[in-house]
């Protein structure tokens, strides 16, 4: 099936190239490589018919999010930094903690079965942007409206965070 | 059931739960501060993901609803954190977290 291919392939490419942001030493190829794994995601919604949220992702994340952190690390130049000095010590360590987090996750996933059994329910275009746009001005109006006040608050934050008089 | 062809709400559980530790294991190993900023969206990502499938098995609006939350507070988190970033390194000239450890205990 054209559909399962495309799910592991979205999947596998999301995995490596996660796995690729954080073994380069090079923040920029960071960048780079964090946007592939956000497409792919974007590609996992468009499987799972979430229309509008694949859109909203591409052009918030893709768009926006990670051209603000290119644009940091460019302005700051970070891609020269100095090596990061951390003994193999702890990044074993480190390896050790997050394969254990991994296996427990794994432990619980595989408990799940139970959910493979809930029977098919029948909103197959609930992503689709006209029934989410009703669910988001009808029932979540309210939060809506205070998510644009979050957004004001943030941008009084960050342009005050950014004035060279401070501290 | 089978939110696609042969393909299980188990195995997007599987691809969130990867995810998820992947930006667990860059947060911890990882010393630059953008870097690890990066692993949290990440780790926001793997969650929204588990959020749709969980909101296709159900046929639900909600948890998507809930999505677009998440990508609003994450894109506000951005950009306070990255001013931020952005102020410490004028003033530090450093992002590496091995430096600013002025909090720790």
């Amino acid at each position: 099936m054209l559909t399962e291919y495309a799910f592991w392939f979205l999947s596998f490419v999301a995995f490596f190239s996660a796995a690729f942001m954080i073994i380069t030493k090079n923040p920029v190829y960071s960048v780079l490589s964090l946007i592939l794994t956000f497409f792919s995601i974007a590609g996992h919604y468009f499987l799972l018919n979430a229309q509008f949220l694949a859109a909203v992702h591409i052009i918030v994340y893709a768009g926006a999010i990670m051209v603000l952190f290119l644009y940091v690390i460019m302005m700051l130049n970070l891609n020269t930094l100095e090596e990061e000095k951390k003994s193999t010590w702890m990044k074993a360590l480190s390896v050790v903690a997050g394969g254990i987090l991994l296996f427990v996750l794994l432990g619980i996933v595989r408990r799940t079965d139970e959910l493979t059994v809930i029977a098919a329910a029948n909103g197959a275009d609930c992503g689709l942007v006209e029934n989410l746009g009703k669910a988001l001005y009808r029932d979540f109006l309210i939060p809506f409206e205070l998510a644009s006040v979050l957004f004001l608050g943030a941008m009084v934050g960050a342009v005050y965070l950014s004035k060279k008089e401070l501290v | 059931m089978e939110l696609l062809p042969n393909i299980t709400i188990n195995h997007y559980l599987l691809v969130s739960v990867a995810l998820f530790s992947l930006g667990i294991l860059g947060i911890l190993l990882r010393r630059n501060a953008i870097i690890m900023f990066m692993c949290i969206e990440l780790m926001l990502n793997a969650v929204n993901l588990m959020l749709v499938a969980f909101s296709k098995m159900w046929g639900q609006t909600d948890a998507q609803v809930f999505v677009f939350f998440i990508m609003v507070v994450a894109a506000a988190e951005v950009a306070v954190g990255l001013a931020i970033l952005m102020m410490l390194y004028r003033n530090m000239n450093t992002t590496s977290t091995d430096v600013l450890d002025k909090l720790k205990w």
